[in-house]
């Protein structure tokens, strides 16, 4: 029964890097209930990480994808059009920023790291849609990845927090021009995850500590935890929703001031 | 050997895939052991977890070799 959630169903996951990796848990639930995937991956270093995680779920289809090119784009739409003619869902989890500029002052952001911040975590996302809308004839479903950071400061997330916040509006926008074709747009905001991409991220074990303790939940968030979410999203479970940011944060979002119990902390 | 370098070696030689006596004090995880930049991150992330300290990223660029990674992770935990 469980992997009739998504049997014939099939999926593009861009921007997975390792077993830690959001993309990761996403995947695995996915094929858990049976759906079909192919991966894109940008770079040797990354195929080299990606082809041996795709072939534990039993997928051959590893692609390669600079988001920031329009011709690789089309070359990876291509590839997959070939293979399975139509597609059913797309995980966009790609984000870059200059590692730099993700400490200290937002206010010292430089022209070159916000344009390309931009460029590769928010425009990546309409330029993917552009070409999947053309494979997804029957309908289908888009899911981004977003942070917190996008609706309030967050220490250091500095020009990655401007970034998810068009990502977050992109979303919406997204969602008005292909609902119509059947086509639904969503995001997760995950709550803080020990991956790859946050190693960028000053002090981010003391980010953690601070959603462990303050959030309703007190715990983090596991990338099964948002792998259950992204099934939700992308299977029929959420034939209805479109245009959405679901919160996959143990409810750190609602959260207006430091617990009670929580103890005090230094950066230590 | 200490308990940390013990600990140490089986992260390296799990995650690079070497054999444990190429895993030396002097042994460079990019030159001799064959890590991308990549490795080295997972690699300070795995330390990280395994020890339950916080490496920097100043501290981390100075562990090139295991020796290195030995010496900051006893100083540090």
């Amino acid at each position: 029964m469980a992997e009739s959630l998504m049997a014939g169903k099939r999926g593009l996951i861009m921007g997975l890097a390792n077993d830690k990796s959001i993309a990761w848990g996403i995947a695995k639930t996915l094929a858990e209930h049976g759906a079909e995937l192919a991966f894109s991956y940008q770079g040797e270093a990354l195929k080299k990480r990606v082809d041996p995680l795709a072939g534990q779920l039993g997928s051959d289809i590893v692609l390669p994808c600079d988001v920031g090119d329009e011709a690789s784009i089309d070359d990876l739409f291509a590839a997959l059009k070939e293979r399975w003619g139509g597609l059913d869902f797309i995980v966009h989890a790609i984000g870059f920023s200059d590692k730099n500029e993700l400490r200290g002052r937002y206010v010292d952001t430089s022209r070159g790291n916000f344009a390309m911040s931009m460029d590769i975590s928010v425009y990546s996302f309409t330029a993917i849609m552009q070409r999947a809308e053309k494979m997804m004839k029957e309908g289908g479903s888009a899911l981004t990845l977003t942070y917190y950071g996008a609706e309030k400061v967050m220490p250091h997330y500095n020009v990655m927090g401007v970034a998810k916040a068009a990502l977050e509006a992109s979303v919406q926008y997204l969602a008005e021009d292909l609902g119509k074709d059947g086509i639904r747009v969503n995001a997760i905001s995950a709550g803080p995850i020990k991956t790859l991409a946050a190693s960028g991220i000053g002090d981010f074990r003391y980010i953690m500590k601070w959603n462990e303790y303050n959030s309703p939940m007190r715990r983090n968030v596991t990338i099964e935890d948002v792998g259950k979410a992204a099934l939700f999203l992308l299977s029929d479970l959420g034939s209805g929703t479109t245009g959405e940011n679901l919160h996959v944060d143990a409810g750190y979002h609602v959260v207006g001031m430091k617990a009670v119990d929580a103890p005090d902390m230094s950066k230590g | 050997m200490s308990d940390i370098a013990d600990r140490v070696k089986k992260i390296v030689v799990d995650h690079l895939g070497v054999e444990e006596d190429k895993v030396t004090d002097n042994a460079s995880f990019i030159d001799d052991l064959g890590a991308d930049s990549l490795d080295t991150v997972e690699l300070v992330m795995a330390f990280e977890e395994e020890f339950g300290i916080e490496i920097p990223d100043d501290a981390a660029e100075t562990i090139q070799t295991f020796g290195d990674a030995v010496k900051f992770i006893s100083e540090a935990s």
